[in-house]
């Protein structure tokens, strides 16, 4: 009874990874290739009883303010929204291996960035990211369609229909990718692999907006996701009212990663091993773990993405590279540690 | 005073046939009834309907008075609660929040537990003797343990009726006994009436006050095990050759399985002697 999750426990833990969150933002901020001695300067200035701006040059501030910062805030509701979709698809598929893109989004949006870029589409703002979401889009509604029935869903019909999906849109990569040019070879490549480089200040606005809506909605109906755990049935004895919230929340959190994919491609690993790492630290309680994954996700994504930025210098490696090259090894180790049941207990 | 009644319902299953076909029956408050039955007989399937999963294509359920299907689900399960047959395994709750998981129809949508929801779990896990595995996983427990973590979540719902599938299924004799003197208890302290659907005739026989023994979606018999536990009854619905002896010390009907060939000195029954309904 003592472990019970209380509204203290909860504020508690969120201001916590809140504190770790804005860390790991400030010290992302200072680091890149551009300059060096920015880190010394604003020390200089802050004992000296000067803010940061104050002391900077202009081109300094652009590199701060116009070019890391939106950076980071977009990293941050990106990792936010993949891990925030990661729980809610392995709570209602009841699979620990459910990741974000598990029901074809990520084949999907692919198909779409690759329609976009092969319709010269490419330079226009927009350009990618909009037949990127449509494609997601088209992907969930042919998956919900296909693995629901006037029952409702099945976990195990949709987990199946989502990866034929993918493995049908993966096949019609591959055609592209043999058929495409050179230049757009790159292109393509570059999308799949991920990357944060691209979003700006108004993609940042847009998955923020994605992100509030989505993640009220999980939390709002956090206790029937708990309750949705012991079984469908059990659930609706409780009260639950379990195929309106089940597509609810199937919806928030395609829409989620749709949009995140859209603006940033295909970041594996976030999606999969946040919700997991919470779970093991924090208990399987959704009302501790949606905040919590939510923080954590963002600090995760934004640590990963400034080792992408500063690892090889003069070099922009795709983050998802990055995310697949710490996490997967750590994963194994946890397994191996045996910290991981099938549901990580 | 009849908490439960059901009237003349009939049930399928889309494109299956009729799984019940016209079942009436009234449940009296703090009754213990057990329900019995072949393999599809409609034994599930009635529990269901008379839980509000199902909603009969024919016929009326009705709880104190009022159709379930006026009852918000929510309100419903402060008067029922339900332990399923077998439920999947879930992610890594404690014993302690599963419990506290059937406080969930007391508590509003942002509601935290209160006081009074800790103390009504304690007691449920107390009167279940699950309280010492609190803060054990559900996924690390034995059959019997768990099915007692789910009755404990249950009852922590503060039902009037309590609904049973097979609650005893791959249960051993001990834990199959803990379960059924728990039930029972409860049954006879606080006047919890109890649907239980179950295989085990003999155990059904020393703890039901009332015996439903269901044959292909109609009521065969009904009534105290010595009424409904007959050697005619048995054989009829189970196409099974049997023998009925006495528990020694309740006297209540026991039933014995006769080998082939033992009931062949006896009254050999042939294949299709049942009465075709």
């Amino acid at each position: 009874m003592e472990s019970a999750v209380t509204l203290k426990k909860v504020l508690r833990t969120s201001l916590l990874l809140l504190a770790g969150l804005l860390a790991v933002s400030a010290v992302s901020l200072l680091c890149g290739p551009a300059e060096t001695g920015m880190l010394s300067k604003i020390r200089e200035g802050l004992t000296g009883g000067h803010l940061p701006a104050f002391v900077l040059t202009p081109e300094e501030k652009t590199i701060l303010f116009s070019l890391r910062l939106p950076r980071i805030v977009f990293a941050g509701l990106v990792g936010a929204s993949l891990s925030t979709a990661g729980v809610l698809f392995q709570a209602l598929l009841r699979n620990p291996l459910a990741d974000p893109y598990i029901l074809g989004i990520s084949g999907g949006s692919a198909l779409g960035a690759i329609v976009g870029i092969f319709a010269g589409l490419g330079s226009l703002p927009l350009g990618i990211p909009v037949p990127a979401f449509l494609g997601a889009a088209v992907t969930v509604f042919l998956v919900l369609a296909a693995g629901g029935s006037k029952r409702g869903f099945s976990s195990g019909t949709l987990l199946l229909a989502g990866v034929i999906v993918n493995a049908f849109f993966s096949a019609l990569i591959m055609l592209s990718l043999a058929l495409s040019s050179h230049a757009d070879l790159q292109k393509i490549t570059f999308w799949l692999m991920g990357n944060l480089s691209l979003a700006g200040y108004s993609e940042a606005m847009l998955t923020a907006l994605v992100l509030t809506a989505g993640f009220a909605v999980a939390v709002l109906n956090a206790r029937s996701i708990n309750l949705m755990s012991l079984g469908e049935e059990t659930a609706l004895h409780l009260g639950v009212s379990v195929g309106r919230i089940r597509i609810l929340l199937l919806l928030s959190g395609s829409l989620l990663t749709s949009v995140a994919v859209a603006f940033s491609g295909t970041i594996g690993f976030v999606g999969l091993i946040i919700p997991h790492l919470m779970r093991m630290l924090l208990g399987a309680d959704h009302r501790l773990l949606l905040p919590a994954s939510l923080l954590f996700g963002a600090s995760f994504l934004i640590a990963a993405d400034t080792l992408a930025r500063t690892l090889v210098p003069d070099m922009d490696l795709p983050v998802g590279v990055v995310t697949a090259l710490c996490g997967s090894p750590y994963f194994l180790y946890l397994l191996r540690k045996g910290r991981f049941s099938s549901w990580s207990s | 005073m009849v908490v439960l009644n059901i009237e003349d319902i009939h049930f399928r299953y889309e494109a299956a046939g009729w799984v019940l076909r016209g079942l009436s029956c009234a449940v009296e408050k703090g009754e213990f009834l057990g329900i019995l039955g072949p393999n599809g007989s409609g034994k599930t399937t009635l529990l269901r309907l008379c839980n509000g999963t199902l909603s009969p294509h024919q016929g009326t359920v009705t709880v104190s008075g009022t159709d379930i299907r006026k009852i918000p689900r929510k309100a419903l399960s402060r008067t029922m609660a339900f332990v399923a047959q077998d439920s999947p395994e879930p992610p890594p709750f404690t014993v302690s929040e599963c419990v506290l998981m059937g406080r969930a129809p007391h508590l509003g949508r942002l509601q935290f537990e209160r006081e009074r929801d800790f103390a009504v779990a304690r007691h449920a896990m107390e009167v279940t003797g699950t309280l010492s595995l609190a803060s054990r996983s559900m996924n690390d427990l034995s059959g019997g343990e768990k099915k007692r973590a789910h009755i404990a979540r249950a009852l922590a719902q503060e039902p009037q009726i309590l609904f049973l599938d097979e609650s005893t299924a791959h249960l051993d004799m001990k834990h199959t006994a803990a379960v059924f003197d728990l039930l029972k208890g409860l049954n006879r302290r606080e006047n919890l009436t109890v649907l239980a659907v179950t295989h085990d005739i003999n155990t059904a026989a020393l703890y039901c006050d009332r015996l439903l023994l269901l044959n292909r979606g109609r009521l065969h018999a009904q009534g105290c095990p010595q009424e409904v536990l007959t050697e005619a009854n048995i054989r009829e619905v189970f196409e099974t050759p049997v023998t009925i002896g006495r528990n020694p010390e309740t006297g209540l009907p026991q039933v014995s399985l006769l080998p082939e060939g033992l009931s062949d000195q006896r009254k050999p029954v042939k294949a299709g002697a049942a009465p075709q309904l």
